[in-house]
């Protein structure tokens, strides 16, 4: 199973963070698919805050924007906004039209879907979206 | 690559034979004229084959000078998505055709294509003609016409720095224009005695040139270039004018008008013009019936060769047109003439000229406004029973949207008020009502007025947006587009529609509106306002990037009284903040931060100055004094930004709220203190002022200043709410506004003591807060405002609505719950949870967030960031 999107609310019971067995009181822990197929924990759940993202840093180096959206889910983008080339996407604000999740750049303000990466304002420009879970 | 004879008479997929269309010239008009083909269905049972001179498709040559300020080719490109693909249209770039054989039917191109047609179409453009001038081709020496000279000319001016265009038309201003914002010392030789000869007269010219002067441009007319010298190595060292002068220069741009291309026509034996132009009729048909020209390359009936891309689109539909009626006996469109009426920003100063501009018409009247002052000329062109026949507008060409489509008419009101600048005229201005249905809204498009209402009317558009892309109105040069909206809006308002006037996609309701719905039903959470008065289909959603700080400032703006807390970052109201007001700073584009502590009145300490200096060494921070009186500090990264305030803080500084729709900074000049002729003491009334609207959320920004004495040194009358002092007390201006789109303040009151200033800055700011859309300075929310300065003065100085009291409770309330949101923010070990670089990796710098430096400080290191993503591993412990 790798959809983009897991609903918080679905997930399996709170399993423990692999670093960290203590963390996972509220509800879990969120992993990132990355490159080679393995999943990595990310941050826990109560790191994130309705509406807004974090960033974080992938295994191999790279940054990735993650965002909780007001009905629990979870999508997780490339931080880096490619207009720019900034690493700011996180910072974005999040918001919602017809139903589907984006990310404001905080920059110039393009739109990018949280479910597909692709720029709503730019159809030429997109960022990539990671799998991702709540265990 | 040779391929040779791809004949005409191979099979379609479904093995019909197929007729050939070959088009040469893949430039505006042929592509027009290719979407006009497949609009009628053209494309599905003919094979059309493109020969293309240049390396890429059509792009926009009427915006090609925003390739200098960064349009990218690809933008300009005028080919949409897979057009070419779907239709099955065949394109060969980089491959113009080099001969045509009218007998044996084909077209032969410069790589070897020799395609059979059994329609010609011709859209091969126009030339610039260089003249004949020794030294014309060394290198230094540059045309205007396509993306490669544009490069080529960014290229070269690179290492010049002066450079002289040879013509002083449209084009040529242009070039100049681009030159000059290159930081290029700028000529322009104009051999007539006026700038834009063609389109203005002489009034007109002189205002153009003022102005153009005024910008640092110089400005030479009524001569030619006669020679271009050169250097040892062979460029461009110097022009020799028709007077004897010189002008020592590093390039030349020739922009000295343009020439239809019709020599493949010539060759073949089409008539061609005596001056040029292919010869086409009403059909735009050449001499041979197989064979069409359209666009700058045709000569059509009327005598014209059209320079203008309005006049190619419509003969790009009239040859579509009669190769899509082929066979058919109905009678299709024609192209007898057209309107050159044009409307431009030219070094961003407005011309337009319409109609007989230059009243050739026999015993025709002028009408002219003149100001040098401002650079403003208009003059209208009046038959003698006053009908409108033309005009020319330079500096102000605001009312040319409707002056145009009234040419032809007797106009509704006296010409004398049709050319006053708005503020004069003594009657209301002319609305988009007065016009007849047959009046042409936009000309690009030719959509008429009657056009525009029946698409509201009978194609059901109930926007301005779904108007354009029913009837294609104001979607080519968008000089149409403000009476479009009118005309729309009106229209609507007729139908009994209600025009949409909401926020965003997620609110039906104005700013304003909510602000009223908030207050009222005392909301304080972005949840109750969205689910219970958001549109149907947004709510339960996350709102969107726009109504979100909107919400969050109103809540801010009235926190007490609808039991929020005015703290930003309060938990229910952190998500919607701004990103700036998320992390209390300026987010620069590298993703660094500025920071800017609050110093009143601009007056500050020598101990708090040194602490700004010693944080910004420590911090190794960029300084630099603002246009505000203030400090700023850039370059921080969001994990040091609580460290920074930890240290401000404790010196006593509080938030400047630079990030923030807020209260910015009041201004002083040092008055009566120190200054010979200060009258009353300034500072101490700016530095109360800014201690009391401090922190204080608005639609937009607020900026004040005040002035000891009518000198004006702190510039008073450039901002929202400005005041000056006088011998009696205080005048206080409000409304003013500097920026893109300066406005002097307008008098509110005069010969205040300080307590009316204060009583009256505070209705004055509620008033505002409550009615003001979002992002709309106090200047432009005046001139919206019903009744203006009047009603204002009515409301806030009389209390015209009986609304005061609640408008002074409500700034009593803000000023009593000020706190610091920095002072806030780092003793709460939650909210600085959030001021990390990565979750996961709090102690590790974000590495993309570096440095070079530059003049003894330091600037963003941007080369890192057009590069791939860097791995953060490697780089870990690089913090500084
Ligand atoms: C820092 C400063 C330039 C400087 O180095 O001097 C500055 C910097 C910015 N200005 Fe300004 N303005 C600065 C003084 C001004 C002034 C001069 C003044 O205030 O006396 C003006 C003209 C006066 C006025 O506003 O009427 C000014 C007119 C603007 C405008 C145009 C506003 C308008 O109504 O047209 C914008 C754009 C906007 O707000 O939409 C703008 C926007 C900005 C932004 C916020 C652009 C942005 O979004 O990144 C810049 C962010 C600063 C930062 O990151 O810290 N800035 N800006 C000045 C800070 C003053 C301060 O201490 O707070
Ligand atoms: C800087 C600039 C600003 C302008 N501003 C305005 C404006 O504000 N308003 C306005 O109305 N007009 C403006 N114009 C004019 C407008 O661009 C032209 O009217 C319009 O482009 C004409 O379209 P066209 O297709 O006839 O010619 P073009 O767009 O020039 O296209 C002709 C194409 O044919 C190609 N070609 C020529 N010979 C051959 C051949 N043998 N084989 C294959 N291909 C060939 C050429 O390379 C070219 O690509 C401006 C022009 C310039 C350069
Ligand atoms: S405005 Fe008047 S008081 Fe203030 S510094 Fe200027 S001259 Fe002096
Ligand atoms: S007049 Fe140019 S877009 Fe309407």
């Amino acid at each position: 199973m790798t959809t983009a999107t897991q609903l918080a609310a679905q997930s399996a019971a709170p399993q423990s963070r692999n670093d960290d067995p203590a963390a996972a009181p509220e509800g879990g822990v969120v992993q990132v698919e990355y490159a080679d197929g393995g999943w990595v924990t990310v941050c826990r759940r109560s790191d994130l805050l309705p509406g807004r993202g974090v960033a974080v840093l992938l295994p191999e180096g790279r940054q990735a924007a993650v965002f909780l959206t007001r009905a629990g889910e979870i999508h997780v983008i490339g931080n880096r906004d490619p207009f720019t080339g900034a690493y700011v996407l996180s910072r974005g604000l999040l918001g919602s039209a017809g139903g589907a999740p984006f990310v404001a750049s905080p920059l110039l303000k393009q739109r990018f879907s949280l479910t597909d990466g692709r720029c709503l304002d730019d159809p030429e420009q997109s960022v990539p979206v990671h799998p991702c879970r709540v265990v | 690559m040779a391929a040779t004879d791809i004949t005409g008479s191979d099979k379609r997929t479904d093995g019909t034979p197929a007729r050939t269309l070959v088009l040469i010239g893949h430039g505006m008009v042929g592509q027009r004229f290719l979407e006009e083909l497949a609009a009628r269905g053209v494309t599905e049972d003919t094979r059309v084959v493109v020969l293309c001179e240049e390396p890429r498709p059509a792009y926009d040559r009427v915006q090609l000078t925003s390739y200098f300020s960064g349009t990218s080719p690809e933008e300009l490109s005028m080919v949409e998505g897979d057009f070419l693909a779907r239709h099955g249209i065949e394109l060969h770039l980089d491959d113009p055709a080099v001969a045509v054989d009218r007998e044996a039917r084909t077209v032969t191109s410069r790589q070897g294509r020799v395609i059979r047609y059994d329609t010609l179409v011709l859209a091969t453009g126009s030339y610039p003609f260089v003249p004949p001038v020794p030294g014309k081709d060394s290198p230094g020496c540059f045309v205007y016409r396509t993306i490669e000279d544009l490069k080529a000319i960014e290229d070269w001016a690179g290492r010049a720095t002066t450079g002289v265009v040879v013509g002083g038309g449209l084009l040529g201003l242009e070039a100049a224009g681009a030159l000059n914002k290159m930081g290029l010392t700028t000529h322009i030789v104009e051999f007539q005695p006026r700038l834009m000869a063609i389109q203005v007269d002489e009034g007109g010219g002189s205002a153009l040139r003022r102005t153009i002067e005024s910008m640092g441009l110089l400005v030479h007319t009524g001569v030619g270039g006669q020679e271009i010298s050169t250097a040892e190595d062979g460029t461009v060292r110097r022009i020799h004018l028709s007077d004897g002068s010189s002008i020592d220069t590093d390039m030349v741009i020739f922009s000295a008008g343009v020439r239809p291309r019709d020599q493949l026509a010539r060759e073949c034996g089409l008539a061609v013009g005596e001056r040029g132009g292919i010869m086409v009729d009403e059909q735009c048909r050449t001499s041979d019936p197989d064979v069409f020209a359209i666009g700058e390359c045709a000569k059509t009936v009327d005598g014209m060769v059209y320079g203008l891309v309005a006049p190619g689109y419509d003969m790009a539909a009239v040859a579509a047109d009669a190769i899509a009626a082929a066979g058919t006996t109905g009678a299709g469109a024609t192209f007898t003439g057209a309107d050159t009426s044009t409307k431009l920003k030219l070094l961003g100063v407005d011309v337009a000229s319409f109609g007989d501009a230059h009243g050739t018409a026999e015993d025709c009247l002028d009408v002219v406004y003149s100001d040098s002052r401002a650079g403003v000329y208009k003059k209208l062109v009046m038959a003698k029973d006053g009908t409108l026949l033309g005009g020319v507008l330079v500096g102000d060409a605001e009312s040319y949207g409707l002056l145009r489509p009234l040419t032809g008419s007797v106009p509704p009101v006296a010409p004398e008020q049709l050319v006053l600048p708005a503020g004069l005229s003594p009657a209301p201005a002319l609305g988009p009502a007065a016009l007849p249905d047959e009046a042409v809204i936009c000309n690009c498009h030719n959509v008429t007025k009657g056009a525009i209402r029946a698409a509201v009317t009978d194609h059901q558009c109930t926007s301005v947006p779904e108007v354009k892309t029913c009837t294609k109105a104001g979607s080519g040069c968008g000089s149409c587009v403000k009476v479009l909206g009118q005309l729309v809006n009106a229209e609507l308002e007729a139908q009994g529609i209600t025009v949409d006037k909401g926020l965003c996609g997620c609110f039906g309701h104005t700013r304003q509106e909510l602000y009223e719905i908030i207050l009222a039903l005392r909301l304080n959470t972005f949840e109750q306002v969205l689910d219970g008065h958001g549109r149907q289909e947004a709510r339960g959603g996350d709102g969107c990037e726009i109504c979100k700080p909107a919400v969050a400032s109103i809540f801010a703006s009235l926190a007490p009284a609808i039991g929020a807390d005015g703290y930003v970052l309060d938990d229910a109201q952190a998500a919607l903040q701004d990103t700036n007001d998320h992390f209390l700073a300026n987010m620069q584009r590298n993703g660094s931060y500025s920071v800017v502590p609050r110093i009143p009145g601009g007056e500050i300490t020598p101990e708090k100055l040194i602490v700004i200096g010693e944080v910004a060494r420590d911090f190794g921070l960029y300084t630099k004094i603002t246009g505000g009186q203030r400090i700023d500090l850039f370059g921080a990264r969001v994990d040091q930004l609580p460290q920074i305030w930890a240290r401000l803080v404790e010196a006593g500084f509080e938030s400047g709220h630079a990030y923030g729709k807020a209260l910015r900074t009041v201004k002083s000049c040092v008055g009566s203190t120190w200054c010979r002729y200060g009258v009353q003491d300034s500072v101490r009334m700016a530095i109360d002022l800014e201690l009391r609207y401090r922190g204080l959320r608005s639609p937009h920004k607020l900026k004040s200043a005040v002035s000891g004495c009518a000198r004006e040194c702190a510039e008073a009358q450039g901002k929202d709410f400005g005041v000056i002092a006088t011998a009696s007390g205080w005048n206080l201006y409000v409304c003013g506004n500097g920026g893109a789109t300066p406005r002097h303040a307008d008098l509110l009151a005069q010969d205040l003591s300080d307590a009316e200033l204060i009583r009256l800055i505070d209705r004055f700011l509620m008033f505002y807060i409550r009615t003001a859309d979002r992002l709309e300075r106090t200047s432009v929310w005046l001139e919206r405002l019903e009744g203006g300065l009047d009603h204002l003065k009515d409301v806030v100085v009389h209390d015209s609505l009986g609304i005061c009291e609640e408008l002074e409770a409500l700034m009593a309330a803000h000023v009593a719950n000020y706190r610091d949101e920095w002072a806030e923010t780092i003793n709460d070990p939650e909210k600085l949870g959030r001021f990390v670089s990565f979750v996961n990796a709090p102690g590790t710098p974000d590495p993309t967030v570096r440095f070079v430096p530059e003049r003894d400080q330091m600037k963003p290191d941007l080369t890192i960031l057009s590069g791939p993503e860097i791995p953060v591993r490697t780089l870990e412990g690089s913090s500084r």
